[in-house]
């Protein structure tokens, strides 16, 4: 047995060597018995010793209770709860604005409409609610020139079940417009026609049908001109008389 | 197995220590030779582990960084102080021993009687069965073991040598017991 190989024998079966170590101690096994057979006993209990150590496995439950232990979960620093807390703030304060400022057109939108209600409705309180009183169109879209800043085509009714009964020069927020009257069944109904760039804002924004109070309206802007259809007629009579009124502007 | 600085989140703890877990086990039960002392010392190591994470060197090696954690918490723990106070003072300079004619290995092969290799392991003292199980159950490099164990590569020779010695000294004696 030489003892200088001897001390490398380990590393040797441990893998441990350089290269030309390893080339040494291979050429000496071959020639030295005994250190052949000491190498064969270090590694039958190298073997031995690797399958022996592994004896002991941990519990399923054990792992998973470490496992959820160190589970990544988000941290909560308190730069980060600021963060948070300033960003929820931000958004309701963005989010009230937002509210407050809706409300605050609703409120004006509504406050329009009621002014076009109002017109409706005074007009037909007044004993003399027209101003030119014809079921022509002929004569009465003449009857608006030089009373109002623009002007606009009328419907033929002939084959329909309204009937124009005349109209009239109204005022909308210091803004001349007109005013047709038309009657449908019992029912009558206002058209007023104003320049679309000289109405309130509130009322621009809203087109289509729409209801107000108890009355049916249609409000719509075709070349330049706002229309409100309005009165206490059925949603469909309303939206007819539109049609007409829009088949108008177009011819 | 290196981890990059920008990748030291938990998520990557995990990903980088939950597959050492049975090993870890492993080794932990054959430190403290009780299974309810290994589940405590493996809990106590990840939650150290993962505390100190941000502490990792990137670059370095995980193993050895998590082994190196497990057995200084174990040197701490009642069970480590205990075991630390009664070994003997390390020799680990001590000339290398030959294996010998008629090995015990030899006999413990024939007899193929694996309790008797593992009671021979339990009786070691900890410092050597910890080297022995680092290098032949781990399969860990000189180098691993050294930075597992914080001390030189040299020693780590010796004191792997000694462990072999010691252990089959445990076996003869039990062979000749039994």
């Amino acid at each position: 047995m030489a003892d200088d190989f001897t001390a490398k024998l380990d590393s040797y079966l441990d893998g441990e060597l350089r290269a030309d170590e390893i080339s040494a101690v291979d050429l000496h096994v071959r020639s030295c018995p005994a250190c052949s057979a000491d190498i064969l006993s270090r590694v039958q209990l190298k073997r031995a010793v690797q399958i022996a150590g592994k004896r002991h496995a941990p519990s399923a439950e054990f792992r998973a209770r470490v496992q959820r232990r160190i589970a990544a979960r988000p941290r909560f620093s308190p730069i980060r709860v600021w963060l948070t807390a300033a960003s929820t703030i931000a958004v309701l304060l963005v989010a009230g604005l937002l509210a407050n400022y809706v409300g605050n057109q609703r409120l004006e939108r509504r406050h329009a409409f009621s002014e076009i209600a109002d017109l409706h409705v005074a007009t037909l309180a007044s004993p003399n609610p027209v101003d030119v009183v014809s079921t022509d169109r002929h004569t009465v879209k003449p009857w608006f020139q030089g009373k109002i800043p623009f002007t606009f085509n009328l419907p033929e009714l002939s084959n329909s079940e309204f009937t124009l009964l005349g109209g009239r020069v109204v005022y909308l927020e210091q803004t001349p417009g007109a005013q047709l009257i038309y009657q449908v069944r019992k029912h009558e109904i206002s058209v007023f026609i104003f320049q679309d760039g000289a109405v309130n804002p509130a009322l621009r924004e809203a087109s289509g049908p729409l209801r107000h109070v108890s009355f049916n309206l249609q409000s719509w802007s075709d070349k330049g001109l706002r229309y409100f259809v309005i009165g206490d007629a059925s949603g469909d009579d309303i939206r007819n008389l539109a049609d007409l009124l829009k088949n108008a502007a177009k011819s | 197995m290196e981890v990059p600085e920008e990748r030291l989140t938990a998520a990557t703890f995990e990903e980088l220590a939950m597959p050492l877990f049975d090993q870890l086990y492993n080794f932990a039960h054959w430190l403290t030779q009780n299974r309810s002392e290994a589940e405590d010392l493996v809990q106590e190591t990840y939650v150290k582990a993962l505390k100190g994470f941000s502490s990792f060197q990137p670059g370095t090696n995980f193993r050895a960084w998590i082994y190196r954690i497990l057995r200084n918490t174990f040197l701490t723990s009642r069970t480590g102080l205990k075991a630390t106070a009664t070994v003997p003072l390390d020799a680990d300079d001590a000339p290398e021993v030959p294996a010998g004619p008629d090995t015990p290995e030899t006999i413990f092969i024939e007899r193929s009687q694996q309790q008797l290799l593992q009671g021979a392991i339990e009786d070691l003292p900890l410092h050597f069965r910890e080297v022995l199980l680092l290098c032949e159950v781990e399969e860990m490099s000189y180098q691993e073991i050294g930075e597992a164990l914080a001390i030189p590569i040299g020693t780590v020779m010796s004191r792997l040598s000694r462990a072999r010695k010691a252990l089959r000294e445990n076996l003869r004696q039990k062979l000749q017991g039994g």
